[in-house]
Formats: structure tokens, C-alpha cells, sequence
């Protein structure tokens, strides 16, 4: 995965960032993009999340992979959030490989990738890296913050530790806490990409190598618990893979296998193995009400932001009861919150792809909420 | 017709709640009185509402509704969290329907419960008179696809009031397009000509 860099903008944050594991880091990079324009009186700024194998490049083609932005079904001219009316961010996570200082970055002490010598991250500090991105755009409240799965894990801590910063919020399909069955699918893919010998303890980089087969059924495992049982039948079933019967072999004779191997090879040219490490720890460490004395409740204590929370039916990774957890514990403080669990068969990618009931839900309260915004600046 | 004995039932509750005070509204379909609520009295307002259609038609509005079955969920709200309840016309339509009142009760410092009157003189005659389960404007269900469970008649939750020691400050009755103030002394005779009844209780 060698990709040009001048598509990438890139803060260097010079405030020192002191991680939960003890280190501290500065001056390091952090990768950025932008849609939209930013308005006169700054009311219309909104901050979107990236998931776990996200990146910057939210909208319109990826310049580094050529490929979709991975919210190109939400974010856009005229979309869901709509980039004629609004000035999006979208910032690459810590730990991450599109930019920003992760265990690619080349250590200055020894000249070469960190690899596993780069610290161990949290979500806590992989939004205290971005608030950077919001101080350098003079942003003081955004209009909106959003973000699905990791992205909503985010915006959790977000609203945690900056309760101001922010009108509006839409968690989505996410969780306060990594449960134990979310924690085991994440060890399963970091256990598949460290038995792949080319991974070399992390050391692969200094090689120019990289453990693709393992990354590949890491991708593979985790594509999985992103669709649905019903979703993945009605698209596959037993269906063959251009072939009249079966084989006899271990070929990909169904197309589901065929899908999968899709989906994990062409994951391996634009993503770093030790990334995925890290960022996967990072989730699996997330337990927001573990940082509060009084739990989830306390957590979000005098929250001032305007919640929608959204889930969806046929999600199993992130079940809607880890949303209504966080809708009582908002209740529980009296906080402005609304939620709904959205009907589909299209799993945890829902919000991904092009799901029109999620996609008017989340126009309306963003519109509405830049009218309440407005509003509220101008008193 | 419908529609403006809708209407005309919001703004009596409307009429009972102040200013700025901060509201539940249990079962707050598309979001109508919370609407006006917000707009015309500066009320901060939250619903509660089982239809999917209904809650994203509230969101789109930039209303704050939950989705949820108040039959299971009024326990995540705090003691004392609002200043009013609002539970229009459904309380007949749970299992157990003291369970919900005790929930308004315990989370709202008032609470407001319309019911759709069953001793209306529409509904008896037409039992009386037809044999057959009553229909009217307020009841407009057949018998084999009614949500209500539990019918009652102003004076049978006048009575559960009573029974249980919580206190009605205001019942209203609805006839039509009069309002009528609803008492100890009257209660037989308004229990015959209302449609609907509202009560301020807590």
C-alpha cells in the first residue's frame, strides 16, 4: 500500500497529547478532509467519525484508492448532509494509515515504521487528537457530529469530554462499551493477521512486506458480522459461482465465498496490518462508563447536546439493546434525546449503504437542528 | 371530523399547561401537540411512541421522540423528571393500564390522561338499541381490531382516581364543540353527553 501523498492534507498538531497508556506525543500529523464551505458566523460545521476501516476521504472518490469514499451515500451535494448547505470534516483516526501518525509513521529515532513500538491508543485519545482539527478551524460549537460503529464510539467520548462543543449528535450502531462478543471477533482477526508469518512480529514494513493473508481473513471475519443472516441469504443463498455444480474442491464454488475473498483481497491494497491492530485494541479497551465514577449516567451529565440515537433491527455486531443503553443513561440525566431503531435486513452496514429510511431520518434532524442552531447563535 | 376533535382536545391540554414547563408526551404519534407545545408556548417537550413511521416523522421535525412501548419503557424515565405527563387516549389500550398511570404518575409532577368515554350516550344507545359493538368518532374500531383492551367511562377513572388517592384538580369534557367543566355534581350527566374526557391529575 504505497500511495502518493499530496492528495492529503495534513494538521500537525503541536500540542502535546498525553495517551491513557502514559506516553505523551506532539508535532505529530494528523490527516484531514474537508467538503463543503465553512459559513460566515461558522453554524454549519459538522464533524463525521470514521469506522474502523474508514479514513478521511468520507465523500465523493477516494483520491489515494480511487475507490468510493466510504459515506459517499450520505455525504454530498444534496445528500443526507447535504455539502452545499454544510462544511463537513472528516479526519483520519491516531493509530490510523491514511495520514495520520500511526505504526506505519517512521519513528525519528530509528528511521524506520514503528510498528508494535508505537504506543497502544484509546478512543479517548483518538478524539482528543482530532478536538486539534476544531481549534485550528476556530470552530468553538459544531453544528452536528456524527458517526456509526467506531465512529459512534467516538462521538460518545466526544460529548463525554467535550460537552460544549457540539449542538447535535448522532450516535449510530454503536456501543458505550466493547461487549465480550464484540472484543472475541476483533481477537480473532489480530489472531489471523499474527499468524500470517509475513506479519514478523510487526515487523513486516522493514521488509517491505505485508501479512495480506492475514489481513485479508481479519477483513473477511469482520465483513461478516457487518450483514445480516437474512441480508446475506437473500443475496447469495446457495448460489454457485459461475459454475453449473459443484467442483469437488475447495475453489469458491459458492458466490457468498467468492463475495468474501472479494472483499478481504481487495482490503489488504489500502489498509495496514498493525493498524488494524491497534485501532481494533482501541474499540475492545472502549468502556466509556469504566472512566466515570456513577457509570454511563455521569458520563453524560449536564449534556446540553441534542441527541439522535439510531440503530438498526438486523444489526448483531452492535444489537439495538447497546443503543438503548445509551438512550436511558441520557434520559437518566434528562438530556434531549431522540432515537429509532430503523427496519432492515442490511445489518450493521446500514449506514453505509444506500438506506433511504436512515438517510431522510438523519436529513431532517440535521436540517432541523440547523435552524434550532441558527436560532440560538443569534440569541 | 376526527381531526378537529383532535385538535380541539390538544388545546384544551395545551390550555392546562404553563409556559416553559417541561413535558412528556406518552404516545405522541406524529407529533402534532408536541409541535405546538414547543411553538406556541416555549415548552420543552419529549415523546415516547411505538410506530417507527411516526417516530421518524417526529425526528424529521426535529422533535425529540424516543421509540419505545410504554407498556415497558417509562421506567427509564426519572422520578419527577417533568413537570407534566401527557397520556391522550391510549391508557385503555394496555395490558395494565395502572401500572402506566403509577409510571406518569411517579415520573411526572402532574399528569394529564384523556380517555375516549364509554358511557357516552352514542356508545350506549348504540349497544342498547343495535346490539352491536359501539362505533362512533372516538371509537372507531370494530370489535375484532380495537386496540382498547380496557374501556372505561369517565366516572369508572374518576372512581380508580379516587380508589388509588390521586388527586384530579381539573376533568374536562368534551361534547362536540363544547367544553364542559366537569365535577362531583355533575358527573352522572356529563359522563352521558361527553365524548371524551380530560383529567388534570396527580
Amino acid at each position: 500500500m504505497n500511495y502518493k501523498t499530496e492528495n492529503i492534507k495534513n494538521l500537525i498538531v503541536k500540542k502535546p497529547l498525553k495517551l491513557e497508556c502514559g506516553q505523551i506525543i506532539k508535532d505529530y500529523p494528523l490527516a484531514y478532509e474537508t467538503y463543503g464551505k465553512l459559513s460566515k458566523n461558522k453554524d454549519n460545521c459538522i464533524l463525521v467519525f470514521h469506522a474502523l476501516t474508514g479514513d478521511q476521504f468520507a465523500s465523493g472518490i477516494n483520491p489515494i484508492t480511487k475507490r468510493e469514499g466510504w459515506w459517499n451515500n450520505a455525504v454530498g451535494p444534496d445528500k443526507a448532509i447535504d455539502t452545499n448547505k454544510y462544511f463537513v470534516i472528516c479526519a483520519n483516526v491516531l493509530g490510523g494509515c491514511m495520514g495520520t501518525f500511526g505504526p506505519k509513521s517512521i519513528d525519528e529515532e530509528t528511521n524506520e515504521p514503528y510498528g508494535l513500538n508505537f504506543p497502544v491508543i484509546t478512543i479517548k485519545d483518538i478524539v482528543k487528537a482530532q478536538e486539534a482539527l476544531l481549534d485550528y478551524f476556530q470552530i468553538k460549537k459544531l453544528l452536528c457530529a456524527l458517526g456509526g460503529s467506531m465512529g459512534g464510539m467516538q462521538l460518545l467520548q466526544f460529548c463525554a469530554s467535550f460537552p460544549d462543543r457540539t449542538f447535535s449528535a448522532v450516535p449510530i450502531a454503536c456501543s458505550s462499551s466493547h461487549s465480550a462478543q464484540n472484543i472475541a471477533l476483533n481477537e480473532l482477526a489480530r489472531q489471523a493477521i499474527m499468524a500470517d508469518p509475513k506479519w514478523q512480529k510487526g515487523d513486516y514494513l522493514k521488509n517491505n512486506d505485508h501479512p495480506q493473508s492475514g489481513l485479508a481473513v481479519a477483513r473477511m471475519a469482520g465483513h461478516i458480522s457487518y450483514l445480516s443472516e437474512s441480508g446475506l441469504q437473500e443475496k447469495f443463498g446457495r448460489k454457485l459461482q459461475e459454475k453449473a455444480d459443484y467442483e469437488f474442491s475447495f475453489n469458491a464454488d459458492f458466490q457468498v465465498e467468492s463475495y468474501l475473498r472479494h472483499q478481504g483481497y481487495s482490503f489488504v491494497d489500502r489498509f495496514d496490518a498493525n493498524s488494524y491492530l491497534y485501532i481494533t485494541r482501541a474499540m475492545d479497551y472502549f468502556d466509556l462508563s469504566k472512566q466515570y465514577k456513577n457509570g454511563l449516567t455521569e458520563a453524560f451529565k449536564d449534556q446540553k447536546t441534542k441527541f439522535l440515537v439510531l440503530s438498526f433491527s438486523s444489526d448483531w455486531l452492535y444489537p439495538t439493546k447497546h443503543s438503548k443503553d445509551i438512550v436511558i443513561a441520557l434520559n437518566a440525566t434528562g438530556a434531549n434525546v431522540a432515537f429509532s431503531e430503523i427496519k432492515t435486513d442490511k445489518g450493521h452496514d446500514s449506514f453505509l449503504v444506500n438506506e433511504s429510511k436512515f438517510l431522510t431520518t438523519i436529513k431532517g434532524f440535521i436540517d432541523t437542528s440547523h435552524e434550532e442552531f441558527r436560532n440560538e447563535k443569534r440569541i | 371530523m376526527k381531526n378537529l376533535e383532535m385538535k380541539k382536545e390538544f388545546k384544551i391540554i395545551a390550555d392546562l399547561l404553563p409556559n416553559n414547563s417541561r413535558v412528556l408526551d406518552v404516545g405522541c404519534g406524529d407529533g402534532t401537540l408536541m409541535k405546538f407545545l414547543s411553538k406556541e408556548k416555549n415548552i420543552d417537550v419529549r415523546g415516547l411512541e411505538l410506530e417507527e413511521e411516526n417516530v421518524k416523522l417526529c425526528i424529521s421535525k426535529g422533535l425529540s421522540v424516543i421509540e419505545g412501548n410504554a407498556e415497558t419503557e417509562l421506567g427509564q424515565f426519572p422520578d419527577k423528571s417533568f413537570d407534566f405527563v401527557i397520556l391522550s387516549q391510549t391508557l385503555q389500550a394496555f395490558y395494565n393500564p395502572v401500572t402506566v398511570l403509577e409510571h406518569l404518575l411517579r415520573i411526572g409532577q402532574s399528569s394529564i390522561v384523556s380517555i375516549p368515554n364509554f358511557g357516552y350516550w352514542k356508545v350506549r344507545t348504540s349497544l342498547l338499541l343495535y346490539g352491536r359493538m359501539p362505533k362512533t368518532n372516538s371509537l372507531p374500531y370494530k370489535w375484532y381490531n380495537t386496540p382498547n383492551l380496557h374501556m372505561c367511562t369517565i366516572k369508572d377513572f374518576y372512581e380508580l382516581c379516587k380508589e388509588k388517592n390521586i388527586n384530579m384538580k381539573t376533568i374536562v369534557g368534551i361534547n362536540n364543540d363544547k367544553i364542559s367543566m366537569i365535577n362531583n355534581n355533575n358527573i352522572k350527566l356529563k359522563n352521558l353527553f361527553s365524548e371524551v374526557g380530560i383529567f388534570l391529575i396527580s
